[in-house]
Parts: C-alpha cells; sequence; structure tokens
C-alpha cells in the first residue's frame, strides 16, 4: 500500500478510538451525554427542542384548526383583527386573513422543523460527501473541491441561499435546497479540516502498518474520529436553519397559499398591521427566537463536553 | 507589506473567474427565462424574440459568457432590465445608504460589544458578567427582521420616538451630492437634514447591529478572559506598572486580535441583515434593490451585485489579515 498519509508530526495519541474505548464505558459521547447531563444550559436547550418537537410531531392533534384554514373568516372587517381573548373560541386572536393564530403557530413549528431538518441534512450530506473526497483523496480533488468551496463562501450565506431559492421558484422545497445548499462549504471544509489534522495519529498508522485499504482507514477510522465538530455545527446550524427558512419566506420566496402557516409568512403579513395588531408579529417571531435559542443552546453545551480542554477535567 | 497585498489580490482572481461562471449558469437557469420576466407572463412569442435579439438571450451560452466578462473587465456590469439605468450606476446612488446603515451598525456594536465584552470578563461570575452572556446569547439566537419589528413597533410606533420608515423626511428638502445623507446634510450646512437623516438610521441600524454585537461581546470575553491572567501580565503587575497601562497595553491590545477577525467576518451577516432590515424599514439601499431584482429577475443586477459583494468581502478580509501586524507586531504578514 502506498503510504499517502504523512507519518505522524507531534505523535499526539488518538483520544479515542471507538474500537479500543468499546467495554469500558468512557467512549467520547458516552462521556459527553454525561458531562451534558450535568449541564443546566444543555437541559434548558434540549428541553427547548423537545417541546418543540413534541409540538410539531402532535400538531394535528393539538391545533384547533388546520393551517391553512380560515375559521374567523367572518370575524374579521378591514379596520378590526381581533386580538388574544377577544373573541370566543381564538385563544390567539386572528390573523389578517381570519386565520386562528395559535392554530398557525403549531403548524408552523410543523413546518420550520421540516424545513430545518431537512436542509441540515441536505448541507451535512453534501458537506461531508465533500469533505471525504477532500480530506480522504487529498492532492488535486482537494484543491478543486477547497477552490469550489472557496467560491461558494465568497457570497454570504443567506444570500446564497436567497440566490438558489431565485432558481428554483417559490416553494417550501426551493427553501429546503436553497438552505441546505448553503450549508455545504461550511461542512465541508469544518470536515476536511478534522480530517485533516486526524490523519497523522497513531491510530491511523497503526491502521496503515495492518495494511488496511484507503478506503476502510478513512471510512473506518478517520471519519469517526472526525465527526465530533461536525455534529456540533450541525447543532448550531439547525438555529441558523430555523432563523434562514423564516428569512426566507420572510421575503417571499416560500410560495403557496399567501395564509400558509409559517413563522417567516406570518411575519410578512404582520408588517402591515404592525401598529393595530403587533402580536400578529411577536408571536411568531418569539417562536422562531426560542426554537433558535434552543438549538444554540444545546450546541454549544454538546461544543464543551467534546472539547479536550474540559474533558480532562 | 506591498508584496503580499499584491499576491493576495492576485490569488482573488481564479475565485472571481470561478465565481462569474457559476453566476452566469446560475442566472441562466433561473425559470421563465430573462424575457418572461421582463415582459410578463403573457407576453407574445415575438416580443420574446425581440426582447431575446435586443439583450442577446438568443446567442450560445459561451458568445454570451464571453460578452458577459469582456464586457465586466471594462467595469460594465450591463443595464438593469427593471430600471432601465446602467447597474454600476443603480448601485452607486444606493450603496451609500447600505454604507451609511452598516457604519451606523458597526459603530454601535463596536462600540457597546467590545466594553460590554471586557467588563463582562473583569467581572467574571458576577452579575454583569452573567448578564452579558446570557443577553448575547438572546442577541445570536433573534431573527434580525423580528427585532426590527420589535424596534419599530417600539420606537416608532408606541411612543412616537423616531420615524419608522425611510431616508429621510419627505418634508426635507435637502441637497444631495455624495447620496450619503448625512454627510451631505454637513456638507451643505443644512444640519436640519443631517440630523433627519440620522434619525432615520437608528432605528435600522441598532436592528442590524445586535447579533455583530452579541457575537463580539462573547468573543472579546472568551478574549481577555484568556489574555488576563496571562504570564506577562502577572510579570506587568509584579513591576509594578500602573493597572491603567496593564489594562489598555497588555490585556486589551492582546485580547483584539481575535476580536478584530470576528469583527471582518461580520461583513456577510451584516449584508444578508441588511436586505432584511432595509425591507421592514422601507430604506431605499441596496438590499432592497436586491430584494426587487430577485422578484424581477434582473439578471444583470444579480450578478453584479454578488460580484461586488464577493469583491468587498475579499477586500475586507484582506484588510483584516493586514491590520493584525499593526495590532501585534509578532504577526508577520506572510
Amino acid at each position: 500500500m502506498s503510504t499517502i498519509l504523512p507519518p505522524a508530526a507531534g505523535g499526539s495519541a488518538a483520544p479515542n478510538d471507538p474500537a479500543i474505548d468499546t467495554g469500558r464505558g468512557t467512549g467520547l459521547w458516552k462521556d459527553a451525554f454525561l458531562r451534558l447531563r450535568k449541564n443546566p444550559q444543555a437541559i434548558v436547550g434540549a428541553v427547548i427542542i423537545g417541546l418543540f418537537l413534541l409540538v410539531a410531531i402532535l400538531a394535528p392533534l393539538l391545533a384547533p384548526y388546520g393551517g391553512n384554514d380560515l375559521p374567523g373568516r367572518t370575524s374579521i372587517t378591514p379596520t378590526t383583527i381581533p386580538g388574544p381573548g377577544e373573541i370566543e373560541g381564538f385563544p390567539l386572536g386572528l390573523d389578517r386573513f381570519g386565520g386562528d393564530v395559535l392554530s398557525k403557530l403549531i403548524w408552523g413549528a410543523q413546518a420550520s422543523l421540516l424545513i430545518g431538518v431537512v436542509s441540515t441534512a441536505l448541507g451535512l450530506a453534501g458537506g461531508m460527501l465533500l469533505g471525504i473526497l477532500a480530506g480522504g483523496l487529498g492532492g488535486w480533488v482537494d484543491n478543486v473541491i477547497m477552490r469550489f468551496v472557496d467560491i461558494l463562501l465568497s457570497v454570504p450565506n443567506l444570500l446564497l441561499a436567497v440566490s438558489i431559492a431565485a432558481v428554483l421558484g417559490q416553494s417550501s422545497y426551493a427553501i429546503m435546497i436553497a438552505i441546505g445548499v448553503s450549508q455545504i462549504p461550511i461542512f465541508a471544509r469544518l470536515l476536511r479540516s478534522s480530517m485533516l489534522s486526524q490523519r497523522g495519529a497513531d491510530y491511523i498508522l497503526a491502521a496503515q502498518t495492518l495494511g488496511l485499504s484507503r478506503r476502510t482507514i478513512t471510512m473506518s477510522h478517520l471519519l469517526p474520529n472526525s465527526m465530533g465538530p461536525v455534529i456540533v455545527q450541525a447543532t448550531l446550524t439547525l438555529a441558523t436553519a430555523v432563523i434562514d427558512a423564516a428569512a426566507l419566506s420572510f421575503l417571499g420566496l416560500g410560495g403557496g397559499l399567501p395564509q400558509a402557516a409559517e413563522w417567516g409568512r406570518m411575519l410578512t403579513y404582520a408588517q402591515v398591521e404592525l401598529a393595530v395588531a403587533p402580536q400578529l408579529a411577536f408571536l411568531p417571531g418569539a417562536c422562531i427566537a426560542i426554537t433558535a435559542l434552543g438549538f444554540t443552546l444545546l450546541g454549544e453545551s454538546l461544543r464543551e463536553a467534546l472539547d479536550p480542554k474540559t474533558r480532562k477535567k | 507589506m506591498l508584496r503580499v497585498i499584491g499576491k493576495r489580490l492576485a490569488l482573488l482572481i481564479p475565485t472571481l473567474f470561478g465565481l462569474s461562471i457559476l453566476l452566469f449558469l446560475w442566472v441562466r437557469s433561473l425559470p421563465g427565462g430573462p424575457a418572461t420576466a421582463l415582459l410578463g407572463e403573457k407576453a407574445t412569442p415575438e416580443a420574446i424574440a425581440r426582447v431575446n435579439e435586443l439583450y442577446g438571450f438568443d446567442r450560445p451560452l459561451i458568445t454570451q459568457y464571453l460578452t458577459y466578462i469582456g464586457k465586466l473587465l471594462q467595469g460594465d456590469f450591463g443595464v438593469s432590465i427593471n430600471t432601465g439605468r446602467p447597474v454600476l450606476e443603480e448601485f452607486a446612488t444606493r450603496f451609500p445608504a447600505t454604507l451609511e446603515l452598516t457604519v451606523i451598525a458597526l459603530i454601535f456594536a463596536i462600540g457597546v460589544g467590545v466594553p460590554l465584552g471586557y467588563l463582562a470578563a473583569r467581572h467574571y461570575g458576577r452579575f454583569l458578567d452573567h448578564s452579558s452572556v446570557v443577553l448575547s446569547l438572546v442577541g445570536i439566537t433573534v431573527p434580525v427582521f423580528f427585532l426590527a419589528f420589535i424596534l419599530k413597533y417600539l420606537f416608532a410606533i408606541q411612543w412616537s420616538l423616531l420615524p419608522p420608515d425611510g431616508r429621510q423626511s419627505p418634508r426635507m428638502d435637502a441637497t444631495h451630492y455624495t447620496q450619503f445623507y448625512v454627510l451631505d446634510g454637513l456638507l451643505t450646512g443644512e444640519y436640519d437634514a443631517a440630523w433627519d437623516a440620522f434619525l432615520h438610521l437608528i432605528l435600522p441600524g441598532l436592528a442590524l447591529g445586535t447579533i455583530p454585537l452579541a457575537i463580539i461581546v462573547r468573543i472579546t470575553r472568551a478574549s481577555v478572559l484568556e489574555v488576563q491572567n496571562a504570564d506577562y501580565v502577572r510579570t506587568a503587575r509584579a513591576k509594578g506598572l500602573m493597572e491603567r497601562t496593564i489594562r489598555g497595553s497588555f490585556i486589551l491590545r492582546n485580547a483584539m486580535l481575535p476580536v478584530v477577525t470576528t469583527i471582518g467576518l461580520q461583513l456577510g451577516l451584516l449584508i444578508s441583515g441588511a436586505v432584511l432590515t432595509e425591507t421592514v424599514f422601507a430604506f431605499n439601499g441596496i438590499g432592497r434593490f436586491l430584494r426587487d431584482a430577485i422578484f424581477g429577475l434582473d439578471y444583470p443586477v444579480l450578478q453584479g451585485f454578488i460580484i461586488f459583494i464577493a469583491i468587498l468581502y475579499a477586500l475586507i478580509n484582506l484588510i483584516v489579515d493586514l491590520s493584525y501586524s499593526v495590532i501585534d507586531p509578532r504577526v508577520r504578514v506572510q
């Protein structure tokens, strides 16, 4: 086998090869989980996300009305929109179209979760593919991929997403793909640099000495040990994805019905009504912010828990 | 130093070249095509053909690209389909508005963020520290357009303290030379116009500056915490230097390096945020123009804008890199 991998520069030992740690109960992930459980910040984040997930999944049971329904159409007039508590049967009031705000917030959780998770999964998959190719193969492949990533990174993230969504037409799928693609460069770069830093490790050298193929080494040894920062980034990216999705549909790239139950969309139409019905802007806005806060808290605690500097304690 | 700058600028060329190809292909794959966008859904085939011929959309892609890049190199970004005016001219009239807004936002973010982060680190573990950590966390997770709504509702609608939208009151009969409205007012001596334009900048500036502010607080805090227990700070104390000297020349200066990097990285965030902020405040800058361009499928504007941003982005990063060696002489530019 040819040695594509340079020998260990600093001779740093493999911190946590799962193959070695199995059965001893002090693996990286278990360790991190134990530390997360003691971190109040992580618990708050997990509770927020848990609630959000629950609401999103149980939306058909929780929401009094359908997401696109307009049950209060007869109760609104051009000059009045009933606010929270002002009208029987609609605890959070109605919106400009006559939709029930509570139902729309609940269905909006589902839409946001779907967009957030699907787009991050897309970004993660695309980024990992590029990262593995670049970090695993090296050489000219690495060069070509990283130049491509550089080009994508030369445009601010949200603008990249906006540009892609504009090409794909106005729909929620377009938003998912747009946000997903705009995340690819970050994941690709992160995984590549993480793999490069592991490439000189002793356990890789050991695997090479054993005569394992380059593919086995990359996929079964290098990759699992390089995933830490990528997983942290993915958690944090979920927060950005929820915010960016709202931003894109706020800008009107979401498509579909104008009354569609989507937090960002609700804000678009709240704009006109800000003086008379500020709650139409504040409620969905608060939902976006709280969801993003949950993912951020969890992501940051995860980063702390996986950080070798804090691990030693 | 000059050689470094030259080298960095040369490295920019392949990236921009790649970007121009991607952009060119991207713009051609937009749904409906440029002629349909220009003439509307009900356009007759003859009209579409005429527009295609007029703007050269019917020629082979490679010819279109070569024409495009040739013009680009001469500084010709084409003519806006929506307004019929040259793209560069449109930018020139609108960019000052966005720049004014961005500068206000940055002044706010740096002016409040660095001292707050520094104070939080000095009061590590105490109330001020905890509250600044919580506030910065909230600042990061609040969407910029939502924050814009809150500010607009409270300060413009509820309390009527500040103007809700626009760049200047319509009643203001101001002369404009540079399109920087505040600067124009100061130059022409129309101080009321300058003040009015400044008042219009406050709310969008606060909205736009809050996320960078939150990030700057966090980085400054972390960086000062790391530096303030360094050996050389202890040595400086042992030598009996004045506390002010230690804080200014030892702690703050050494802590600034990551902060400067972060500030540079905020530019992308600021530009994206400007699109959203300008929409909420009906602020006639480049962000709003870009939004209209996306919906009007204004190809030349979109292409020109993104290339323009990419160049700006790269130049800012270069300035940030160069500023390292000014802040920290140990860093040699390579």
